[in-house]
């Protein structure tokens, strides 16, 4: 799947998580942007995974700050 | 000041803001005299002892007490040396016989305490390149684990079989896969569904270590644990346990049929660069364990109170962690954290003492008076703890 239709999944996937509302950006971090709290991060990465069929293991999510490096990590790891 | 210490400000002003308004601090509490394992004089009251782990009341019990001052003669205070150099006694190696034959099980390594057992097996069996795949519930000392053996690690969420199976699935074919579990979950003190859950790891062709410090003692027919009463035991790659608790001193151990398990003792960092346990420490637990494999009549009473408190609880109207009791272990649902230092305030006057946990320890960012009972509460202690329930719980506003 191509960045762009990866992109338009995972902001499907996003929408009921982020329950303040805010504008994402490829640039919206997770803990500060969108508040994400641990319980709320396992939730949306089980989700993520479901989705795509992937797994983003806790050392890879150390490194995914921003929504857009979300979207490349997702990218790579379908290979 | 900004420093490395200003990470600490948001904690610091949460316990400033809690002890101003004359709160008693749940996290500074002294024993000032033990009269038994269920009873002490706690910041200077009579205390009846409901938060303590020692859920088969050893850590008075005669025999162990002998044992250990005996140990104390004869070997001294200290070992003053590593196990695999001047720190392995007689009673070392005694205590980890007692441990095979408590378990049925070829092997047994004994740590100083059940933290590092935990580190020690996992970091050094779970490398680099290796899987995890773990309950997001899992006690520190499983994280602090798999964070020091640089293993990939793959949460799911708390005994669901399906999440579980699905990330065992998705690990690159060859990878090494390493599954853990706990038989009781301390927080909440709900048991895990092993039988199911081992299988399912099983089928991916995952190793599995299970963590059985909350059920040693009294759950399963020998008391070996959760893996044991749901007939699983065998399926079981490493158990982990502890002194702490049913055994009633400290320290840890794992428990394992692997081939090769003799060889950890060369490699595992936390049992080699660390002082082994002293001689009393090793000898008291030894007479414990043994005596464990007997108290058939003392697990029968300590679920007998298990059972009469989480009724009595759950009549007297509180929010438990689980709907039946499913160990010795008895959360009760607080609203938030001032209610929750308020009522555990409340029953420390009333002369109780319960655990107060609190986020990041707990689950879904829950306060939690967490009880355990021991089989050395009385059937009237236990009344007496439902009514000092009642009375606190009515005061602070919890139940109606």
């Amino acid at each position: 799947m191509d960045r762009a239709a990866t992109a338009e999944k995972i902001a499907g996937i996003i929408e009921p998580f982020n329950k303040k509302g805010v504008e994402i950006t490829e640039a919206s971090t997770f803990a500060g942007d969108l508040e994400f709290d641990s319980l709320t991060v396992m939730d949306f990465v089980a989700a993520i995974e479901d989705e795509f069929d992937i797994i983003i293991s806790m050392n890879q999510q150390a490194e995914i700050e921003s929504y857009g490096q979300l979207i490349d990590a997702v990218v790579k790891l379908q290979g | 000041m900004t420093d490395l210490f200003s990470k600490f400000d948001p904690l610091i002003e949460l316990r400033t803001n809690l002890l101003s308004q004359g709160q008693e601090d749940p996290f500074n509490l002294v024993m000032e005299r033990v009269v038994s394992p269920t009873e002490a004089i706690c910041n200077g009251r009579q205390t009846i002892l409901l938060g303590t782990y020692n859920y088969m009341g050893m850590t008075f019990d005669p025999d162990v007490i002998e044992a250990g001052k005996q140990a104390l003669d004869d070997f001294g205070a200290g070992t003053t040396g590593s196990r695999v150099l001047n720190g392995t006694y007689a009673g070392h190696r005694a205590v980890e016989e007692a441990l095979k034959e408590f378990y049925g099980m070829d092997h047994a390594m004994v740590f100083s305490t059940g933290y590092q057992a935990n580190l020690g097996i996992i970091s050094t069996v779970a490398g680099k390149g290796d899987y995890i795949v773990l309950d997001i519930d899992s006690h520190a000392s499983i994280w602090d684990g798999c964070k020091l053996g640089d293993a990939e690690v793959v949460p799911f969420k708390h005994n669901d079989i399906e999440a579980m199976d699905k990330r065992l699935g998705r690990i690159p074919e060859g990878a090494g896969k390493l599954v853990i579990l706990e038989g009781v979950y301390s927080m909440l003190g709900d048991i895990a569904p092993l039988k199911e859950m081992i299988a399912v790891a099983k089928k991916h062709g995952a190793m599995v270590l299970v963590d059985e410090a909350h059920s040693m003692g009294f759950i399963g027919e020998h008391g070996r644990g959760v893996a044991e009463d749901q007939g699983v035991l065998d399926d079981v790659d490493f158990v982990i346990g502890t002194f702490s608790k049913s055994v009633g001193t400290v320290g840890g151990f794992c428990v394992s049929n692997h081939p090769k398990f003799e060889i950890l003792r060369l490699v595992c960092r936390p049992y080699v660069f660390t002082a082994s346990l002293p001689p009393s420490v090793v000898a008291t637990a030894a007479t414990s364990i043994r005596k464990l494999m007997h108290a058939g009549n003392k697990r029968a009473h300590l679920w007998e109170n298990s059972k009469i408190l989480h009724k009595g609880l759950t009549e007297a109207g509180f929010q438990l962690g689980t709907a039946e009791p499913q160990s010795a272990i008895i959360a009760v649902i607080m609203p938030d954290l001032e209610k929750g230092a308020a009522m555990w305030e409340a029953l420390l006057k009333e002369g109780l003492y319960v655990n107060l946990a609190r986020p990041p320890a707990t689950p879904a960012n829950m306060t939690l008076l967490r009880c355990s009972l021991c089989a050395e509460h009385t059937a009237e202690q236990v009344q007496t703890i439902i009514g000092m329930f009642q009375r606190a719980g009515k005061a602070v506003g919890i139940i109606g």
